[in-house]
C-alpha cells in the first residue's frame, strides 16, 4: 500500500477533474490605474455570482493586493536591504531571502488556506498569481457532479490519504 | 490490491518553453548563443591577469599596497555583477494555458464583433490607463497574452520579459526587469575598473620612463606585446562601457527602458508622457537601483514525479459523485501539501494509462524520456 496522492499534484488532480467534468475558469485582470505595481481588480465577475458571496471574494483579492503592496513598497528596509546586498556583492542573497520571497510564502500560505476553507467547499479553486507571471489570478469553477465518461472501468489507483 | 508506479523525475524546467539554456538544476538561466560572453569573460579576465601580474608588483612596491588590493575587490565585484546578469532569469512572463488563451481569444472575438470576409481583423490591442495616460498592450502571439506595460517580447529567447531592456550578446542574456540593476552595475563597475587598469597603466609607463626613459622603459616593461593588446582593449572598452553606463544613466533617471528609448515611445510632443517616471530623478534612480528584488516567475525548480504505468486497483483516482466528500476534501488537502501549488508546472498532465496498458508500453515511454 502507498502513498500516490502524496506525489500527485494537486493541479493535477485539478486538471483531471477539468477534463471529467465541465469546468471554467475566470481570469481576474490586473489593476495598472497606479502604475505597475500589483494590483489586481476587486470587480466581481458574473460567472463566480451564483458561486461565492461577493464580499468575500472582495476580501481575498484586497489582501491579496495588500500583500503584493507590502512586499513591492520601496521605502527604508529596502533600501538597507538593497544596499547591504550591492555591498556583498549580491551574494548575501545566497544565504538570505529576499523581502519579496517571504512575503510570496505569506501569500501562498494566505491562499492555501482560502482555498481549504473558503473556495474548495464552494467548488472553486484559486491559483497562486505568480505562476501566471502575476498577469491574472486564475479561479477555477468545477461542478458539482463528478465524471461520467471517465473512471469507473479505466485506471485507478489506491486513494489514500497522506499519512 | 497493490499498484505499480514507474516514475521518473521531471525538472519542470526542462518543460519550459523559449530558447534558454539551463544549468546547476535550473537555477542559471542563459540564452543559446554564449559565444560573446566567453568573449567577455576572456577580456575582463585576461585584462585583470595581466594587470596583476605585471603592473602590480611595481606599483605596490613604489607606489601603495593598497593598489592592487582595490584593484582585486573592484575585479571581484565586476565578475559577481556579470555572472549575476548572465545568470538570472530576466523577468520571463510564462506563456498561457490553453484556458486562458482560449479565453483571451473569445474576449477579442467579442470585442471585434463580426469581421466581413476578405477583411483583416483589427490588430489586437488592449488599452488601459495608467496614471492618467492611455497606454496601448499588444497581443503577444507567441506567447498568447496580452503583454503587460513595458514587457516585450525577446525573439532570441522566444519570452516575453517583464521591463525588457533588451538583449545583450555581451552577458549572454536578455536584461529585464529582475536583472537590470545587476547590469547597470556590471557597466559602473566595468567603467571604474577600465578606468582604474588604463590610468594605473599609464602610471606604470611614466614612472619607468622618468628613471629610465621612455623607450627603455617600453623595452623593460615585461610582456610588452600583451600589454599592449590589453592597453588597446581597455581604450576602446572605456569609450564603449563608459558610454553604456552614461546612457544608462540617463534612462534610469527618466525611468525608460533601451527597448522604449529606440522605440521612441515617450518621445515627441504628440506622444503619450512616460506614465512610470515619477517626475523626480532622484526617485527614478531610486526605484531603479533600490527597488525590491523581484521574483521569478511561473514554475519553480521542484522536482515532480510523472506517472507512467498504473494498475488497475479498487479506489477511483478521480473522484467522482460515488466518492465521499470528506475524501475529495482530504484528497486536495493532502496533495496540496507535498508539493506546494506555486510550485507546479502549469501544463503538467500525466500521461494516465489504463489497465490494458502493458508494461513493455510504460516501459517505452521511459525510455523516450
Amino acid at each position: 500500500m502507498f502513498c500516490l496522492l502524496a506525489e500527485t499534484s494537486f493541479h493535477n488532480l485539478q486538471e483531471l477533474r477539468h477534463n471529467a467534468s465541465l469546468a471554467n475558469k475566470v481570469f481576474i485582470q490586473r489593476d495598472y490605474s497606479e502604475g505597475t505595481t500589483c494590483k489586481f481588480q476587486t470587480k466581481f465577475p458574473s460567472e463566480l455570482e451564483s458561486r461565492i458571496e461577493r464580499t468575500l471574494f472582495e476580501d481575498t483579492v484586497k489582501t491579496l493586493n495588500n500583500y503584493y503592496t507590502e512586499a513591492e513598497k520601496i521605502g527604508g528596509q529596502s533600501y538597507l536591504e538593497g544596499c547591504l546586498a550591492c555591498a556583498t556583492a549580491y551574494l548575501i542573497f545566497l544565504c538570505m531571502e529576499t523581502r519579496y520571497e517571504k512575503v510570496l510564502k505569506k501569500i501562498a500560505k494566505y491562499i492555501q488556506e482560502q482555498n481549504e476553507k473558503i473556495y474548495a467547499p464552494r467548488g472553486l479553486l484559486i491559483t497562486d498569481p505568480i505562476e501566471r507571471g502575476m498577469r491574472v489570478i486564475e479561479i477555477s469553477i468545477y461542478e458539482d457532479r463528478g465524471s461520467s465518461g471517465c473512471s469507473s472501468g479505466s485506471s485507478s489507483v489506491s486513494s489514500s490519504t497522506a499519512r | 490490491m497493490s499498484a505499480v508506479m514507474i516514475s521518473r523525475k521531471v525538472r519542470k524546467w526542462e518543460k519550459l518553453p523559449g530558447k534558454n539554456t539551463f544549468c546547476c538544476d535550473g537555477r542559471v538561466m542563459m540564452a543559446r548563443q554564449k559565444g560573446v560572453f566567453y568573449l567577455t569573460l576572456f577580456l575582463i579576465i585576461g585584462t585583470c591577469a595581466l594587470f596583476f601580474g605585471f603592473e602590480c608588483p611595481y606599483l605596490a612596491v613604489h607606489l601603495s599596497a593598497a593598489i592592487p588590493v582595490f584593484a582585486a575587490v573592484l575585479f571581484l565585484f565586476v565578475m559577481a555583477m556579470l555572472l549575476r546578469t548572465s545568470f538570472s532569469d530576466p523577468g520571463v512572463l510564462p506563456r498561457a494555458l490553453p484556458e486562458e488563451a482560449t479565453f483571451i481569444e473569445m474576449e477579442i472575438e467579442a470585442a471585434n464583433g463580426n469581421v466581413p470576409s476578405g477583411q483583416r481583423p483589427p490588430p489586437r490591442i488592449r488599452n488601459i490607463e495608467i496614471n492618467n495616460q492611455i497606454v496601448k498592450l499588444k497581443y503577444c502571439y507567441t506567447c498568447k497574452i496580452f503583454r503587460p506595460p513595458r514587457a516585450s517580447h525577446c525573439s532570441i529567447c522566444d519570452n516575453c520579459v517583464d521591463r525588457f531592456d533588451h538583449h545583450c550578446p555581451w552577458v549572454g542574456n536578455c536584461v529585464g526587469k529582475r536583472n537590470y540593476r545587476y547590469f547597470y552595475l556590471f557597466t559602473l563597475s566595468l567603467s571604474l575598473l577600465t578606468i582604474y587598469i588604463f590610468t594605473f597603466d599609464i602610471v606604470h609607463v611614466v614612472m619607468r620612463s622618468v628613471e629610465d626613459g621612455f623607450l627603455s622603459a617600453l623595452k623593460e616593461t615585461p610582456g610588452t606585446y600583451p600589454f599592449f593588446f590589453f592597453v588597446l582593449v581597455c581604450f576602446f572598452t572605456l569609450w564603449s562601457v563608459v558610454g553604456l553606463t552614461g546612457f544608462h544613466t540617463y534612462l534610469i533617471s527618466l525611468n525608460q527602458t533601451t527597448n522604449e528609448d529606440i522605440k521612441g515611445s515617450w518621445s515627441g510632443k504628440n506622444r503619450v508622457q512616460n506614465p512610470y517616471s515619477h517626475k523626480n530623478i532622484f526617485k527614478n534612480c531610486c526605484e531603479v537601483l533600490c527597488g525590491p528584488a523581484y521574483p521569478r516567475y511561473g514554475p519553480r525548480r521542484c522536482v515532480l514525479p510523472q506517472i507512467f504505468h498504473v494498475q488497475k486497483t479498487t479506489a477511483p483516482l478521480i473522484p467522482n459523485e460515488h466518492t465521499p466528500d470528506d475524501a475529495k476534501a482530504s484528497i486536495g488537502v493532502s496533495a496540496e501539501q507535498s508539493c506546494s501549488p506555486e510550485d507546479l508546472p502549469p501544463s503538467f498532465i500525466p500521461p494516465l494509462a489504463s489497465p490494458e496498458t502493458d508494461a513493455e508500453a510504460s516501459v517505452a515511454k521511459d525510455n523516450s524520456h
